[in-house]
């Protein structure tokens, strides 16, 4: 076990060298961070030494070596554009995605799950037909227009919620919480269920489909001819055997929720780190790009590692397997 | 703005799941009389007063910072932090500020000539945005508390119209924080200026969380009249949408950067009011008029010619473009300076009906009765409609056998590509800050020479037009100036080095209790904001 976590962290390591890479060369193409940083009346000299304190007249090589000995002590440099610390910008923004992605995860596979468990059951009936009718077209939209269509309804017209920002936040030490306040309670709704939906509705579905197969196979027959209970047939042994592709799924799907809660946050106005980032992708902001690739790369290493440490827990098949070949 | 709460099942189905009515109207209450929440698509980048040249900073820095000089919504100037300014009446090279007396910085310290020396060192200084405006400067010194002189390095005329973003800092406060110059990169480290503030101006920062919300509050010891606004809350909202959607649901008070497709519905709103003025920015297109050989299309040259030239602009449709790509919200003109910049001429900003028959007969006659095939690069996130304004000319261009390939990039790749001469056909914007066609004549139409021509594009190259230029840099007899002006605008029009399309307007909305009037620079000042 300690060996195969040890294994997976050096994996990962070479997985954030090579996104860094990749993401250094990728920058250079993304246009001029000096066109932006200055006003239009600097001339071509003043522009060449900018350039030169930016330390931008490297080889891309030099550049990028020198960005990983400076990344690997956590300093990841000043953002050209809010003349900050990065690291301390990400680190301020990234409750506010956190705190998003988690609501909106919680939604997706609670209600997923919910609804997926509950159309296997009832493949006939009215509502199971219109969960599956209404899923699709949540599945069809761009989150942008969903996005859009819960502002126009719920804020311009019903006036129920509010149409951007994270309302008023509180400091507990360095996390700056919403839960704590109505208005920032209020403020999570819309941003979460434009992010969670599609998720929400592939886990409907993807639960759906495992549960019908699962309540095919014998020995769902050999637990009902026991004289098994509905309820223990259905979430004792069916659903169980159920999540281990869901919680896969999610697992991975945590991961995207929190990288592609850019869109998301772009239309609510949402302080997280994907407004950072996009609006560091228009200002040619290096430095906070890369950082934001780090940690995005980070996210999706880490949840791999506990989707895979999971399985342990939920399929004793793994345990068994991995204990016989080491015999 | 709170509506009465209905019994409907679906609202109180909304109250059970998580918010109370009485949390709402919390939420969403109008403004009172005092605050004004404003929201605009981006924040300003720094509260550093000399490290960014850039608008939404400045607009923002002018609430809490004060210039020497201010720019009124005609144009004009107007005192400021200074009173009066002059030139030497013995020394030409020597402008003579004359300082408001009584004026505080919002620590208690009092403004004196000091604290404008220090300024004029921290602007010039290499890490400073603003430092192209200063170049003339040689030194600053303090004659006696309230009176500064600024040593130019020759005659300077026009020196004061580049003051208007100028901010003064107290010389004791950059000291005490080791701030005296701007933020530089290489250091590597956050400036104290960066997120701090002492300025003299009507408002002092209460709160900043860049790109969320920055609160100010009214300075009780400025010395100007009380504004009617006493507190601002600044919230940037990048997407379009949801900014409007904010105005609509009564989240913010007042919008600026309003999207031209959605004027009109707004202004259909009750309880909304636009506000259009004229912006100081002009869009134009400009080509390469003096190579041998274009980049896309190598060995030859068309744009040299100038049948050609007079028979692109004969088949651009500016009306078409302000109905169809605009909305209306244009100005269409034919002299590629806004109009209340010094030099601007009505007869050289009128402009012809399309001719399409007529430009054909002049492709024929430039040797191009089959037209020819050539790159036209565009910007698509820098001004209004950009990207729409280059795609209509493209089908114009068609018409008269130009077959332009659109080339659509973001500022950060276009912008570059023009001052290192990549492009030869391109789409501009331009804003006069100083108010004077000098600025537009040294930076894109003198040939390029030591901070001259940086963004001369055109590649126009004409000595004599060079020598009348560089003539206005010191000519202090300003109508012999306005004279060699109108000269040079004659010579350029004639020789077409710009394809001038359309000056932009500039939309503000708000709720219709607040009177908020356009600023030619997109600086709104909440200080002159009335409730009606």
């Amino acid at each position: 076990m300690l060996a195969y976590i040890l294994r997976r962290i050096v994996q990962s390591v070479l997985v954030m060298l090579v996104v860094a890479l990749v993401s250094f060369s990728l920058f250079r193409f993304v246009g001029d961070p000096v066109a932006t940083m200055m006003g239009q009346e600097a001339s071509q000299a003043d522009r060449e030494a900018l350039r030169d304190r930016l330390g931008l007249n490297e080889p891309v090589i030099v550049q990028f070596g020198s960005y990983i000995a400076r990344a690997s002590t956590g300093d990841f440099g000043i953002s050209y554009r809010l003349q900050q610390p990065v690291m301390e910008l990400i680190l301020s923004r990234l409750p506010a995605t956190l705190e998003l992605a988690l609501v909106s995860g919680l939604l997706a596979f609670t209600l997923g799950v919910g609804f997926g468990v509950y159309t296997a059951l009832n493949r006939k009936g009215w509502l199971s037909g219109t969960i599956m009718t209404v899923s699709l077209i949540g599945v069809s939209l761009p989150t942008f227009l969903i996005g859009v269509l819960l502002i126009w309804v719920f804020a311009v017209e019903l006036q129920w919620l509010p149409s951007f920002g994270r309302g008023d936040t509180v400091d507990i030490g360095p996390w700056r919480t919403g839960f704590l306040t109505e208005s920032g309670r209020a403020s999570i709704v819309l941003p979460a269920i434009t992010l969670g939906l599609y998720q929400m509705t592939l886990i409907m579905r993807l639960v759906r489909a495992e549960m019908l197969e699962v309540l095919r196979s014998d020995y769902i027959k050999f637990a009902r001819a026991r004289g098994l209970s509905d309820r223990a047939v259905y979430f004792g042994h069916a659903l169980k055997n159920t999540l281990v592709p869901v919680i896969t799924i999610t697992g991975l799907q945590l991961g995207s929720i929190i990288a592609f809660a850019i869109i998301t946050e772009t239309v609510f106005q949402w302080p997280g780190v994907g407004a950072l980032f996009i609006n560091s992708v228009q200002f040619v902001d290096i430095p906070v790009m890369a950082a934001y690739l780090m940690l995005i790369a980070l996210i999706f290493v880490v949840i791999n590692l506990i989707v895979d440490l999971l399985y342990y827990v939920v399929d004793p098949r793994l345990r068994v397997d991995r204990a016989a070949a080491r015999h | 703005m709170t509506r009465p709460i209905t019994r409907s099942p679906l609202r109180r189905l909304a109250a059970g799941l998580m918010i109370s009515a009485a949390v709402m109207s919390a939420g969403l209450t109008a403004a009172n009389a005092e605050t004004i929440r404003w929201a605009r698509v981006g924040d300003a980048l720094t509260l550093d007063p000399h490290s960014a040249n850039e608008g939404p900073t400045s607009t923002l820095l002018h609430h809490i910072y004060e210039t020497l000089v201010r720019r009124d919504l005609d144009g004009s100037l107007k005192p400021r932090l200074a009173t009066e300014w002059f030139i030497h009446p013995d020394d030409p090279t020597v402008w003579v500020f004359k300082l408001r007396e009584g004026v505080k910085f919002h620590d208690g310290s009092d403004f004196t000539a000091e604290d404008v020396v220090a300024s004029v060192t921290r602007v010039t200084a290499e890490t400073s945005d603003f430092k192209g405006l200063h170049t003339a400067v040689a030194g600053a010194e303090a004659v006696d508390d309230y009176t500064v002189h600024i040593k130019m390095s020759g005659p300077s005329p026009l020196y004061v119209q580049n003051l208007t973003n100028f901010f003064i800092v107290d010389k004791g406060w950059v000291e005490a924080n080791g701030v005296e110059l701007p933020q530089d990169f290489k250091a590597g480290e956050e400036k104290y200026t960066v997120r701090n503030t002492n300025g003299t101006g009507p408002y002092v920062l209460e709160s900043r969380d860049p790109e969320v919300r920055t609160v100010l509050t009214t300075n009780p010891d400025h010395w100007d009249e009380a504004p009617q606004v006493t507190e601002i809350i600044y919230t940037p909202i990048k997407e379009a949408a949801t900014r409007v959607a904010a105005l609509l649901s009564g989240e913010v008070d007042f919008v600026q950067d309003v999207p031209v497709q959605d004027i009109e519905r707004l202004s259909n709103t009750p309880g909304v009011a636009v506000t259009a003025g004229a912006e100081n920015r002009t869009i134009f297109f400009a080509y390469d008029v003096t190579s041998d050989s274009l980049i896309s299309l190598p060995g030859d040259n068309p744009f040299k010619k100038p049948e050609v030239r007079e028979a692109m602009a004969l088949a651009l449709d500016r009306d078409a473009i302000r109905q169809v790509v605009m909305r209306g919200q244009s100005v269409p003109g034919g002299q590629n300076v806004p109009p209340f910049v010094n030099g601007h001429d009505e007869a050289l900003d009128a402009y012809t009906a399309p001719d399409y028959d007529k430009a054909m007969e002049l492709m024929t006659a430039a040797g191009y009765p089959d037209g020819f095939a050539i790159d036209m690069h565009c910007p698509n996130d820098r001004y209004i409609n950009d990207e729409a304004i280059c795609q209509a000319y493209v089908g114009m261009l068609g018409r008269i056998g130009i077959k332009a390939n659109l080339v659509s990039q973001s500022r950060t790749i276009h912008f570059p590509a023009i001052q290192n001469r990549q492009v030869d056909f391109y789409l501009l914007g331009w804003g006069v800050p100083t108010f004077d066609s000098q600025y537009v004549f040294d930076f894109l139409v003198h040939s390029p020479e030591e901070g001259r021509g940086g963004w001369n594009g055109s590649r126009y190259n004409n000595a004599e037009v060079d020598a009348m230029i560089k003539s206005l840099a010191t000519e202090t007899d300003l109508v012999k100036r306005d004279a060699t002006i109108a000269e040079i605008w004659k010579t350029i029009q004639e020789d077409r080095v710009f394809l001038m399309v359309h000056n932009q307007l500039l939309a503000y909305a708000a709720k219709d209790n607040i009177n908020v009037a356009v600023h030619p620079e997109n600086q709104p000042s909440m200080t002159d904001v009335t409730f009606k």
